[in-house]
Parts: C-alpha cells; structure tokens; sequence
C-alpha cells in the first residue's frame, strides 16, 4: 500500500513538473552578443530587428547568398536576417497559403510570382534611390512583381548534349538552326551507334514544353493575352514527344513516374541519355555530378517555323507586404542589388544576370570550366533570341494556370490514356477555369 | 548505515511523501468538489469529457462545418469572408457528365477518373485482402511450427508507417530500382513497374494488402479461436471431410467476422491515398489517382488552390463513407 502511495505520489510530482515546466525555448534563439551601435553617438541605438528569409536553393545559392547576408549584417548591426533553406516544395506549396494567412516571413526567393499579387511589398517607397531599382531590372518582371521584389537570377530553357558520346559514334554535333525532327533522328543514330540507353528527353513540366512548342509555331499567348494551347505548333511537338515514346527511345520514367515534377537531368548526369531538353539553372549541378565522367556541352535552342527559343524564368527574392520591418526589408534589397553584391551571387551561383549594370559589366564566374563558360555563353545567346511570347509567358499573371494542368495533361497523352485531341481540350478547360476561379 | 537508520529513513521518506500526496489530492478533491457544487452531480461528467471535447471541436468538428463553407463557396481565397457563395456550383461541376461511364465527357473528368479507380481498387483490394487474410488466418490456426514467429511476422508490417512501406516498395520496383539492377544484371531486360499503367495499378493493391493485412488476419484469428473445438470433434465422429468442416462449421461460425473484416477494410479502401501517393503519385497518367490524392490535389498541393471543388469532392466522399459505416454498424448489430 505504502508502495502504490509512493509511485502515485511520484507519477502526480513528475505530471504536474511536467505541466508546469519551462516552456520550450523559441526555435532561433537570440543573439548571444548585443548588437554593435555604429552610428554617430549622439543618435539613440535602434531596436534590434529580425528579418526572416524564406529561401530554397537548387545549388549553392544559399552558401552563396550567407557571406552577402554576413556583409549586410555587419554594415546595419542592429538587423539580424534569419536565412531559412527549405525545400522548394514547401515555397510552391506552403509559402502562399502563410503568405495569405499573413503569418509569412519577411523576405523569400520565389518563383511563382502570380501566386503573390498583391500580397508583396512595394518597396520604391522605402528605397534610398527606387530610380535605380526601377532602371536596372527587366520593367515587365518588375510589374509582375508589383515592385516587391528583383530578379536574383535569369534563368533560359535550353538542351544539354552529350558530347563524349557523339564523339563515340563519330557524329558531329548540329548547331543552330537544326529543328527538333532532326535533333530526334540524330540522337537516335547516337543511342543506337553507342549502345546508350536513351536518345532525347525534356523535362516534365509545361514551362520546359511551351519554347519547343513556340519554335514549332504555337502561339500559346494569343493577341489578346489569353492561352490557347490548341494550336498546330503545339500539336506537333506534342507528337514528337510521343514518338520518343512510341520509339522507345525517350527515358518515360521522366513523364510518367511519381514525382511531380520530374527533370531528364538525372539520366544524363548518369550517362544514360544523349539530349536533355532542360535549363540553365542545372549547370551547377552537372558539374558537381558529372565531373570528368564524360564531356557534355550545351546547344542552341532547335529551331522550326516559329523559329528558335528558350523561355525565360527565373527566381525573385521579394519583400512581404506583411513584413513589421518594411523599411529594413527594403534596405535588404536594396543591398542585394547593388551591382558588386548582385555580380557576387551571379558568379558565385553560375547564374545569368536579370540586372542590367551587371550584365553590361559582364560576370566573371567563379569556374575554371570551359564546359562551363561555353555553356553559359550559349545561354548568354539564348537570351537574345527570345521571342516576345517566350519572355512573357513566366510572368504573365495566369501563367499558374497552365503551368499547373499541363504537365499532367501531357503526361495522360504520353502514357496513352487521353488522344490528343482530348489532352488539348481538357488543358484547354483546365486553364480556362483555373482563371475563371483565380478571378471571382 | 545501520539497517534501523535505513529503515528510519524510509518511514520518514514514506510519511513526508504520503502527507504531501494527501495534500494534493485534497486539493484536487477541493477544486472538483466546488465545480460539483457548482455545476451540481449530472454536470460533472462534462467537466471530464470537455478536454478531449475541445480537442475534437477543434481540430475535427470546426474544419468539418468550415468544409461546408468551402464546398459552397468559390474563388481561390483562404478566406471564408472572401469568397463568394456560389451555392451548388462546385457540386454540379464535379458530378456533370454526359455519359457517366466515359470520364471524357465529364465537366471534372479527373474526379471521375478518380473516382473510377477508387472503385477498382476497393474491389481488387479489398477481396485480395479478405481472401489472402483469410487463408494467412487458417494456416496460422493450425498447430504449425514457430506459430507464434509466423503471427508476428504477418503483422509486423502493419507496424510500419504506410510511408515506410512506400518507399521500401518504390525502391525496389522503381525503374533504377533494385529489382530491375537485378534484372539487369541477369542480362534481362528493365521492367515497367511503376511505369506501365496496369503494373502499377497491382502493384498498389499487392502493397496495400502487404501492409494491412496482418491487422485483418488477428482480428481472423481471433474469429477462427472462437469457434469450439468439439463442433470439429463432432464433425470428424460422423465422418466429416475437412472441406465439409471448413463449409459447415468454419465459414458460417466466422461469418459475422468476416462481414466486420469486409466493412473495415472497405472504409479503409476508400480512403486510400498516403501509400498510392508516396509510391505511384498517381500516375503513369492518371493510372492510379485516387479520390483522397483529387481532392489533396485541388486543395492543397497547387499553389493556387481550388478549396471549393475540394471541399465538394471531400463531402461526396464523406457520404459514402458514412454509407460504409451504417452497413458496418448493422454488421456489428447482427454480430451481436
């Protein structure tokens, strides 16, 4: 009896220690060492301001952009920025729903740029000189962004090529003006002359599709600014693709595996696949996977009726409307786009410059690469060749809409579940009433 | 110490410990015994059941009635205050087709898509289930050697998060998976497992069936323990074959189990989605999208989300749910 008094007594100690503990420290804590006031010492020390940075990385960005953060910090002592890396999932899928709920951070490195209209901050308000924001970035992406951000990177779709196996199977390399028929006969001749798994891919989303069907003559953004997708030069890349599928010759896990969103990068980092229609945004990452394995270069976007283009993209890094700190938000920004801390990231990241004081400059990457530096020469090119859809298809306000069907339409075509005329007018439906809903 | 100072010691342990839990439970016993004056004896049972009824209200029963707002509401707002009535619209969308049997002709042909491979999957899953559970029961109940290793084995796996299972199963029958390595490495050609649109419809039902039916083969088993032994001692004295037995005896002694099995593992069917998601995402296509994988889709997965066909499709879905479970109420009914 005693016993049992005991262990009850015991259980209600640790029950009610447990109840009234501590409760859990924050998740970041605070700064160990007070803020340094540097300014003159008759002005009173400023408030200690936290500033939290959403941000994903496709590579290095983020160990990039800290050394930036740090020199920001140490210039304005009393601000302290918080980088969260996270995945880019949680930015496409979680970040608009804290954004709209207004529990979003400060700051974050998006790529969406429709899903925030209206919720980003105009920062031309709080900027020392907005004149030089407004002068140095593309006028389009800037009001897609309603001012609450800048382009930290300029991204083009364009196709990666094995060049080890071309010089395996003794065939030159095509260079501009080939067309995607050609592209698919000749990486077939070299899958088939080197015993290579796979010939031609592209990536599995409606953003890598829509260049090569704009070459093939679609006009997906028609006078109006509306999205049609049932046009000839649509129809056609879309019946190339299936042929790579009917041919056997096309990685179909890229299209029609589990994940969302699927890359043909990966077979042809592992040397699988001769062609990867893919984007500048990978070059870091073939040269960290890739290595010495084989050589790879980088070609000029295949051309057909509607010419030859990549489309262009990219990521922002934008200010919350939201924010408690809208004037050390814009102070932020307004560092990052200085031309020495812009050209920094460029470099560091092997990224293509949106800012037109750096590109004017020219970037000095940081590789000893020449796959590398050719590679970045071509996209450099790529970018001059954009069509005038191509370049306004990203940040077209309804752009989700077909961003978000197509892939899944396409892939119902390619795995032989929808014809493609049925693909055609389900997307057609798809966008039309993802904008009607967007716009009730 | 002297064993005498041990035990001084521990009487006086024992006494200061036994006064301060009589002080506490007095002081329970004062707070309890004024909310019961308060609230007076038939109050009480309240009072006990109101943190786990806040909890329910917060997190189950409040989400359920905001889904109605949802279901009845448009736009891409999260928001209720800023989204407009549109009334039936939603539902009308999602069930408007001009030929049922044909999702093409549907005004939302991935709901029905989905919802057509729901019904396959409950069908195939759930009678694959019942029967392997079934026959994993009736061996088990035999006087087999490691018995007891054999029960465990079968139900370890209901021990694994579904996503656990998923992914063990996606790593090896995805294409650079390793049953196609060693495929390969025979000199054989890959396999399409997850790619091919019928493979990876098996696949998904023989996943499921692997990781759930070690609950359904207990609860089996529990059923077959139940029968009498000398019902088959009596079987065997009039010359009864073991078919006979298994027909006779067995089968309508375990049928109120059975239709328990049945029901459960039908809710269950219907709610499929964390194993498909992780394994197929419901692809190749549309191959393996279910209804739960839809309305996840339409609600939360895009970034601009469609909550109000998402909510229409969660209540269609709730009504056959609340369907299932009548019919297994009444199962229980009649078990009793």
């Amino acid at each position: 009896m005693k016993s049992a008094r005991l262990f009850a007594f015991l259980m209600v100690v640790v029950l009610l220690l447990t109840a009234c503990g501590a409760p859990a420290a924050p998740a970041t804590e605070a700064p160990t060492e007070a803020p340094v006031v540097t300014e003159a010492p008759t002005e009173a020390p400023k408030e200690p301001v936290e500033l939290r940075f959403t941000y994903y990385a496709d590579g290095v960005e983020a160990d990039v952009m800290k050394p930036i953060l740090d020199k920001f910090m140490a210039e304005y002592p009393y601000i302290t920025v918080v980088l969260d890396v996270v995945p880019y999932k949680t930015i496409d899928e979680q970040l608009p729903a804290q954004v709209e709920a207004g529990e979003g951070p400060d700051l974050a490195r998006i790529t969406n740029f429709g899903a925030y209209r209206g919720k980003l901050l105009d920062l031309r308000g709080y900027m020392a000189d907005p004149a030089y924001y407004e002068a140095n970035f593309p006028a389009p992406i800037l009001n897609a962004l309603g001012f609450g951000g800048y382009p930290d990177a300029l991204t083009i779709t364009g196709p990666y090529v094995n060049k080890t196996l071309f010089d395996q199977a003794g065939i030159e390399i095509p260079g501009e003006g080939t067309t995607w028929e050609q592209w698919t006969e000749i990486t077939k001749k070299v899958k088939e002359a080197t015993g290579a798994e796979y010939a031609i891919s592209i990536d599995r989303t409606g953003h890598r599709f829509a260049g090569p069907a704009m070459s093939m003559g679609a006009t997906l953004i028609n006078a109006e600014g509306k999205f049609t997708v049932d046009t000839p030069g649509f129809r056609a890349f879309a019946q190339i693709v299936k042929g790579w599928f009917d041919n056997g010759i096309t990685p179909v896990q890229v299209w029609l595996s589990a994940e969302p969103v699927n890359s043909c990068i990966g077979p042809f980092k592992a040397g699988q696949l001769v062609m990867c229609m893919s984007g500048s945004w990978q070059i870091n990452g073939i040269v960290k996977d890739v290595g010495d394995t084989f050589d790879w270069v980088v070609v000029p976007n295949p051309t057909g009726p509607g010419g030859s283009t990549g489309i262009s993209g990219g990521s922002a890094v934008v200010g919350f409307a939201s924010t408690k700190h809208p004037q050390e938000v814009a102070m932020l920004i307004e560092f990052l786009i200085k031309a020495e801390n812009y050209a920094e990231f460029s470099a560091g990241t092997l990224a293509l410059p949106a800012h037109k004081e750096v590109a004017a400059k020219g970037v000095q990457y940081k590789t000893d690469n020449p796959d590398v530096v050719a590679a970045l020469g071509v996209y450099t090119n790529e970018v001059t060749k954009l069509t005038e859809q191509a370049a306004s298809l990203n940040v077209h306000p309804y752009a989700f809409a077909y961003y978000r069907n197509s892939a899944n339409r396409i892939a119902q075509y390619l795995s032989g579940e929808l014809s493609l005329d049925d693909m055609l007018l389900n997307l057609q439906q798809d966008i039309d009433k993802a904008i009607a809903e967007a716009q009730k | 110490m002297s064993l005498a100072n041990l035990k001084t010691l521990r009487d006086t342990a024992d006494r200061f410990f036994t006064a301060v839990y009589d002080g506490l439970v007095a002081a329970v016993d004062f707070i309890f015994s004024f909310i019961q004056r308060l609230l007076g004896i038939k109050g009480m049972p309240y009072v006990f059941v109101l943190p786990n009824l806040l909890i329910f209200g917060i997190f189950i029963l409040f989400p359920m009635l905001l889904n109605f707002v949802y279901a009845f509401t448009g736009g891409t707002s999260f928001f209720p205050e800023q989204r407009p009535w549109v009334g039936t619209q939603n539902f009308e969308q999602l069930l408007t087709c001009k030929n049922y049997l044909d999702p093409n002709t549907c005004v939302e042909d991935l709901f029905w898509r989905a919802v057509y491979n729901t019904i396959w999957y409950v069908v195939f899953q759930v009678a694959g289930m019942v029967l392997i559970s079934l026959l994993t029961a009736l061996i088990l109940n035999r006087k087999i050697k490691a018995r007891g290793f054999f029960r465990s084995v079968f139900f370890y796996p209901v021990l694994l998060s579904p996503i656990v299972v998923s992914l063990i199963w996606k790593w090896i029958l995805q294409d650079t998976g390793a049953l196609n390595g060693i495929l390969t490495s025979l000199g054989y050609q890959k396999m399409p497992f997850l790619i091919n649109a019928q493979q990876a419809q098996f696949w998904v039902v023989m996943i499921s069936i692997w990781a759930f039916m070690g609950f359904y083969t207990l609860i089996l088993l529990a059923g077959l323990q139940s029968i009498p032994a000398d019902l088959y001692e009596a079987a065997a004295i009039d010359g009864a074959n073991p078919w006979q037995a298994f027909t006779r005896i067995t089968m309508p002694l375990l049928t109120p189990t059975m239709v328990v099995v049945v029901v459960l593992s039908l809710i269950r069917a219907v709610q499929v989605f964390d194993i498909a998601f992780v394994f197929t995402g419901g692809g190749p296509g549309t191959a393996t999208l279910f209804l739960v994988q839809f309305i996840y889709n339409y609600g939360f997965s895009s970034p601009n989300k469609l909550f109000g066909l998402a909510a229409a499709a969660s209540l269609v879905m709730a009504a056959v749910l609340i369907i299932l479970t009548g019919i297994q109420l009444l199962a229980r009914r009649e078990e009793n």
